[in-house]
């Protein structure tokens, strides 16, 4: 019995003296972004020829890793090496990368990729490799119509930074937006619309109506916007593909600042009336309509949740435009912008975790971004006049647009649009053509 | 009934022992410490450690003798000291004998004394360099020994040290070789609970013979991306700072070594 207890002790007492392994706590490293390397893809003599005949690219192989390249780069998370440090051949590198020669010019992942043309169809192979650990992280194939090449380049950036990130990519996406021209007092405003890079711009409407606040469907291409009908600002909703528009619903008054809802299925937007303005939805299948608020102060810009349970809003209703949340039929209504200023055009993350917001303070127009219950408010950048933040589909980088001061001669003006992701840190200017205001970003094409 | 109550409290007796001997950090209150000065502690045995000459050995050998010699007088009268009355005394007799116990022991006691005194003298006669010298010998060999087992779970000094871990400047110079090679994914959310513990197997120039994941199963998990590309950036900031910046001495400590990564601080600032 004795001897029991005594083992029992020693047992017990054993794991007491055997914390002999050394514990180093590792949380501190460099915010730099990941450098990799993006080979050209390699193409065959005669794929070259029958592309260059088709879509009149020389060499497309290196067009699509270039694609690649920039959309790695703007994302701010990484940072691709030139390619003129690269020692190994494109065709060679995709068999069987030496790994030596890539860690060799700093390269932590190498992307090597074969362009062919089989069948009048363009093939696509790409593969991932960890140069460090020597093995191959991903690797995938895609069959596509040649004219569809951007798009292959965007769905491997999209594939890669899964990979490496661990969340969705954003870059198979594109943008809608407010094309604007002619002086600021008559300016010229027309739909457009782009590949998220800013490639393939097209204009939708002429410009004969004043059209404003574009906002995709998440679950298809129908975008609803508003413009002037019989000169009255009313809810529009537009077919992409087909180029169909239609007025939605038939409101005695005017409405403004639609959304879809996550599902697509509604549209969510202000109806003014005598003063004050108050948030319905609106049901695309049976057309019924439904109001969420009724209070006599400005309620506008509503934007649901990704789970469609809850609605967040601005509002004048305690003296001062706030952004509240409320359930979505209207209960349970809760201010959650307590900081000095205005708070406006509230938009909820396509994760669900933030809300970003332009907010107004002492002259200055600032975008940011707070919790869902309006706790840990971070303001991202500052400027002038800048407005209308909109999510990339990852909830990971924001679209806003920014304009500048006029001179004494009103000249000088113009209206830009930037990205901005979630640190703060990478602010890009969105190159367009013509100037540009109100972006909306696209759900991924590809899903 | 009533053992297994004794063999319960007993093992619970232990139990508390333990907990109060192992979680004494817990039932104090945070102490305001002023910043932390590094302290570097150094082994100072390889440095101290002379090689003695031949000609000390055979006087070390001598003195070990005499210390053998002196050992051997003490002993007789520790063996009167264990002497105990074998019968039960009569109650008439207990003073008696008690007294005579007493008498008994107290003589071989001042015997005693005086035994040390002499062997107090007879060690300041011996007291020369090369019997340090001798001394250190000594306690060289002992820790060789020690060194060699090591893997043996005992209390002395240099486990002691194995436990302590890195010193402050070790550490440091291991950590700030990592954070410099370590680059972290920008993308993952901050308020998620994302660790990755690293264990690695270091030779002893600092290059890594085997690093594994200790939650690799989570690694290939659905819905657990993140942590797989936590991991993976935590397996190349290894392979990119190799050879790891490990101390010069003491290989035994961290010859096996566990990275914890974790960037939550960085990613929330």
């Amino acid at each position: 019995m004795i001897r029991k207890i005594l083992l029992l002790t020693i047992i017990i007492i054993l794991p007491v003296r055997t914390y002999a392994l050394i514990e180093v706590d590792i949380t501190r490293g460099n915010l730099d972004p990941l450098p990799l390397a993006v080979s050209p893809l390699s193409i065959d003599d005669k794929s070259k020829k029958s592309f260059e005949k088709i879509i009149n690219i020389e060499n497309i192989g290196s067009e699509i890793s270039i694609i690649v390249e920039n959309n790695l780069k703007t994302s701010g998370l990484f940072n691709p090496l030139s390619k003129d440090a690269f020692l190994q051949a494109p065709d060679i590198a995709n068999l069987k990368p030496r790994f030596e020669d890539w860690s060799l010019i700093k390269a932590q992942a190498l992307i090597t990729g074969k362009v062919s043309y089989i069948n009048e169809k363009l093939r696509v192979e790409f593969r991932l490799w960890d140069v460090l650990a020597a093995k191959e992280m991903m690797a995938l194939a895609f069959t596509t119509v040649p004219s569809n090449w951007r798009r292959v380049g965007h769905i491997i950036s999209d594939k890669i930074y899964e990979r490496l990130t661990g969340e969705k990519g954003y870059f198979d996406t594109r943008i809608i937006y407010v094309a604007e021209e002619g002086p600021k007092t008559q300016r010229i405003k027309k739909l457009a619309i782009m590949d998220q890079d800013g490639f393939n711009n097209k204009f939708l409407t002429l410009g004969n109506e004043l059209v404003l606040t574009p906002r995709f469907n998440p679950t298809s291409q129908m975008v609803t916007y508003l413009s002037y009908f019989r000169n009255l600002p009313r809810v529009y909703l537009l077919d992409i593909e087909t180029g169909t528009q239609e007025v939605v619903g038939d409101f005695p008054g005017m409405t403004f600042a639609p959304r879809f809802s996550p599902n697509g299925k509604k549209i969510i937007m202000s109806f003014a009336k005598d003063g004050k303005s108050d948030i319905y939805t609106m049901d695309l299948e049976n057309r019924v309509v439904e109001r969420i608020t009724n209070h006599p102060s400005i309620d506008t810009s509503p934007s649901y949740s990704p789970d469609g349970k809850y609605i967040c809003f601005n509002s004048d209703r305690s003296g001062y435009q706030q952004i509240y949340v409320m359930k979505s039929d209207g209960s349970n209504l809760k201010r959650i912008s307590f900081g000095k200023g205005l708070y406006g055009t509230p938009v909820w993350s396509p994760r669900g975790d933030l809300i970003a917001f332009t907010k107004l303070h002492k002259g200055k127009f600032y975008i940011g971004v707070m919790r869902v219950d309006g706790s840990g408010e971070r303001l991202l950048t500052e400027n002038f006049y800048q407005e209308a933040p909109s999510w990339s589909p990852n909830g990971r980088v924001l679209i806003f647009y920014r304009e500048t001061k006029t001179n004494a001669k009103g000249e000088g003006f113009s209206a830009k649009l930037w990205s901005i992701d979630l640190t703060g840190y990478n602010e890009r200017l969105v190159e367009t053509p013509t100037d540009a205001s109100d972006p909306s970003w696209s759900s991924l094409l590809s899903k | 009934m009533n053992r297994s109550i004794i063999i319960s409290s007993a093992l619970h007796l232990v139990l508390i022992l333990i907990t109060a001997m192992s979680l004494p950090f817990l039932s104090k209150k945070p102490i305001n410490l002023p910043p932390i000065v590094s302290v570097e502690l150094i082994q100072i045995t390889k440095k101290t450690n002379i090689p003695f000459a031949p000609k000390a050995k055979k006087i070390i050998e001598k003195a070990k003798e005499k210390e053998k010699k002196l050992v051997s007088e003490q002993a007789p009268p520790k063996k009167v000291k264990k002497k105990k009355p074998d019968a039960i005394p009569l109650p008439d007799e207990i003073t008696k004998k008690v007294e005579k116990i007493k008498e008994e022991k107290q003589n071989p006691e001042k015997i005693d004394n005086e035994v040390k005194q002499v062997s107090e003298f007879e060690k300041k006669e011996l007291f020369d360099p090369s019997n340090i010298a001798a001394l250190i010998d000594k306690s060289k060999t002992e820790t060789s020994e020690k060194i060699k087992k090591s893997n043996k779970i005992t209390q002395d000094q240099e486990n002691n040290l194995e436990n302590i871990g890195l010193s402050l400047s070790e550490e440091d110079a291991l950590k700030a070789q990592i954070f410099g090679c370590w680059s972290i994914p920008l993308g993952l959310p901050y308020n998620e609970n994302l660790l990755v513990r690293i264990k690695l197997q270091l030779d002893p120039d600092g290059s890594v013979t085997k690093s594994e994941i200790l939650d690799h199963a989570r690694m290939n998990k659905p819905g657990q991306a993140f942590y797989k590309v936590l991991a993976e950036s935590a397996l190349r900031a290894v392979k990119l700072c190799q050879p790891l910046r490990v101390p010069s001495s003491g290989y035994e400590r961290w010859r096996e070594l566990q990275l914890n990564f974790d960037a939550r601080e960085m990613l929330e600032g």
